[in-house]
């Protein structure tokens, strides 16, 4: 059984149909890419599995189950974690808050008992804290969880929504352009890391990148979607010959354009 | 061991506010108590009011409402619990102690139930659905107040003694509650509850993606922050003889939030600055009149050009003087 499943989703807005019909399967512990051109619908599966948006049509399994439709919280409580595009971190919060925001269900000590400090709640507050600290170890951001999260340089502000996605102990993390905005040499660091948790910690990754050098390197498979359906699926290797993801990067040969 | 510290500590405090008290009333005239006694309920208001406006970032600009139900509820209780515990406890201070206390307190508890119900239909959407809902909940709550007769209606709750509402309210009470609501309100802010309220100002939809309740915090931290408005208006009630609907006008939110502006949105320090400046500025102005609103609106206008984030910003008093950052640990003391 796959860890996550797409079956022939659907997802419309207004007139435009931004999914048409896809469907995936993704078994535990692969790193997985998910690419296409601009507008593709990369985002909005993300979005769907997410349950920011729910789907006109079709199923999204995690771990056997149906999450389509529930909201987004519930599906970060089962185990699923996100980063996003825009970046989305807690700016004015310090780099080490932005991670214990999501440790949630650690933290089992009552509104009650944080008001009056009891000894329950130092002890969650330090095993949260020490949790958060192991994880911006991990992504190379220890030394700056004191620092004020909208201060920090574009790179290191990826790498913390990573960390903080960690922080709900995630099955799957979803990666939405993690590359964008890196230098080669910081791409490469990220190729370690995201091995790092699928090697380490046992995670499936899924991957929307623009970035072929960073898909190409740390994918297993690799998804394409264009104009909201799934064109090809498969190896990296398969995927760079691929003549429709070819036609759809480039653009198609036609006579007209042959011609001149 | 920590529970004798801290009834060490709150043995102390008590004990310097009531010399204070004794210091306050031998050294100024009424006139001058009076207002510092207006400074500490607005610190209530102002503090309570920030936590829902300034740290979680969801506007109320109706929570003279609160203040409202909290004065009535505690005005009334107080008048209809005195007679059985006069009865039982003698008729001694120790009892109007109680009696006051306990009247605060259900007071309280009206204010955060009415914030229950304001808040959990408004705060479900995101955006600023709670502004226009609140605005109107302060409006209604003063015409039903001005319609219940059994409230005295337009004229006022007086209580049944002719003298109108006992004065329980003096500078011990004020300070020890002050005390009491920045105290709990600054641990919840410095809390994993506090950092999930600001994640949710800062950006809803991540705070989301990462499990946290969205609805189910906004929703206490505005009954709370309501539950605080409420003591200040128990507070208010017992300092006069009586109270009116014409004290929780829309002028009085706009005083409330005036104070948190002022001081800084998301900061307790910010928000206790704000109070005492509008208790002060208020007298000082009091020859104005009407006129004041619109000292307040020019106010506003030059604070957003100048200083848009207000006297202190999101920051704290006491974590500038230490000079670091709030609260969280920021790495553990050992490594394991």
């Amino acid at each position: 059984m796959s860890l996550l499943e797409l079956r022939r989703v659907d997802k419309i807005f207004g007139g435009l149909h931004a999914v048409r019909g896809v469907s995936f399967g993704v078994e535990k512990g692969a790193i997985f890419g998910l690419i296409g051109p601009n507008g593709a619908g990369k985002t909005t599966l993300f979005n769907l599995i997410t349950g920011v948006y729910t789907p006109e049509h079709g199923d999204i399994a995690f771990q056997g189950k149906n999450i389509a439709g529930l909201k987004p919280a519930l599906i970060a409580e089962r185990g699923v974690a996100r980063t996003f595009q825009n970046i989305r971190i807690f700016r004015t919060m310090t780099v080490a808050e932005n991670v214990m925001v999501a440790g949630h269900h650690l933290h089992k000590a009552s509104i009650g008992s944080a008001m009056l400090r009891t000894r329950a709640y130092d002890r969650d507050e330090l095993a949260l804290a020490k949790r958060a600290h192991e994880l911006l170890e991990i992504l190379g951001l220890a030394e700056l969880s004191g620092e004020v999260a909208g201060s920090l340089p574009y790179g290191s502000q990826r790498r913390l929504e990573i960390a903080r996605g960690l922080m709900l102990s995630p099955q799957l993390l979803l990666l939405d352009e993690p590359a964008a905005g890196m230098n080669s040499q910081e791409a490469r660091t990220l190729n370690e890391q995201i091995r790092f948790l699928r090697d380490q910690l046992g995670l499936t990754v899924i991957l929307v990148e623009h970035n072929m050098a960073v898909v190409m390197n740390v994918c297993e498979t690799v998804h394409v979607v264009d104009h909201g359906e799934t064109i090809a699926q498969g190896t990296p290797a398969e995927i760079k010959v691929h003549p429709r993801v070819l036609a759809a990067y480039l653009g198609e040969e036609t006579p007209e354009s042959a011609a001149p | 061991m920590r529970a004798v510290v801290r009834v060490a500590i709150a043995a102390a405090v008590l004990l310097a506010i009531y010399a204070l008290r004794l210091g306050v009333e031998a050294a100024f005239t009424e006139y001058v108590q009076r207002i510092v006694l207006l400074a500490g309920i607005n610190v209530i208001l102002a503090v309570g009011l920030n936590l829902i406006n300034g740290t979680t970032g969801q506007f109320s600009i109706g929570h003279a409402g609160f203040m409202a139900v909290g004065a009535y509820g505690a005005a009334y209780v107080g008048v209809k619990l005195a007679g059985p515990l006069h009865g039982a406890l003698g008729s001694g201070a120790a009892a109007d102690a109680v009696i006051f206390n306990l009247a605060l307190l259900a007071g309280a508890l009206f204010a955060g139930i009415s914030g229950l119900i304001v808040g959990m239909p408004s705060l479900r959407l995101r955006g600023d659905y709670l502004a226009v809902v609140t605005l109107g909940f302060g409006e209604i709550i003063r015409i039903l107040f001005n319609n219940a007769a059994f409230l005295g209606s337009a004229t006022g709750y007086f209580g049944d003694d002719p003298s109108g509402l006992p004065p329980y309210t003096n500078f011990f009470w004020v300070f020890a509650w002050v005390v009491i609501v920045v105290v709990a309100i600054h641990n919840l802010t410095f809390s994993q509850t506090g950092r999930s309220l600001t994640a949710i100002r800062e950006d809803e939809i991540a705070a989301e993606a990462m499990a946290t309740p969205t609805t189910r915090l906004k929703v206490t931290a505005f009954a709370i922050s309501a539950a605080a408005a409420g003591i200040a208006g128990g507070l208010f009630a017992h300092m006069q003889a009586g109270v009116r609907p014409e004290d929780f006008r829309f002028e009085k939110s706009i005083d409330m939030i005036v104070m948190i502006i002022v001081g800084g949105l998301g900061s307790i320090s910010g928000a206790i600055l704000g109070g005492i400046f509008v208790a002060v500025s208020l007298e000082l102005m009091r020859d104005l009149q009407q006129y004041r609103l619109v000292l307040y609106a020019l106010l506003l206008i030059v604070i957003m050009i100048v200083r848009p984030q207000g006297l202190l910003g999101t920051r704290e008093l006491h974590h500038w003087l230490r000079r670091k950052k709030p609260a969280t640990p920021a790495a553990p003391p050992e490594r394991a």
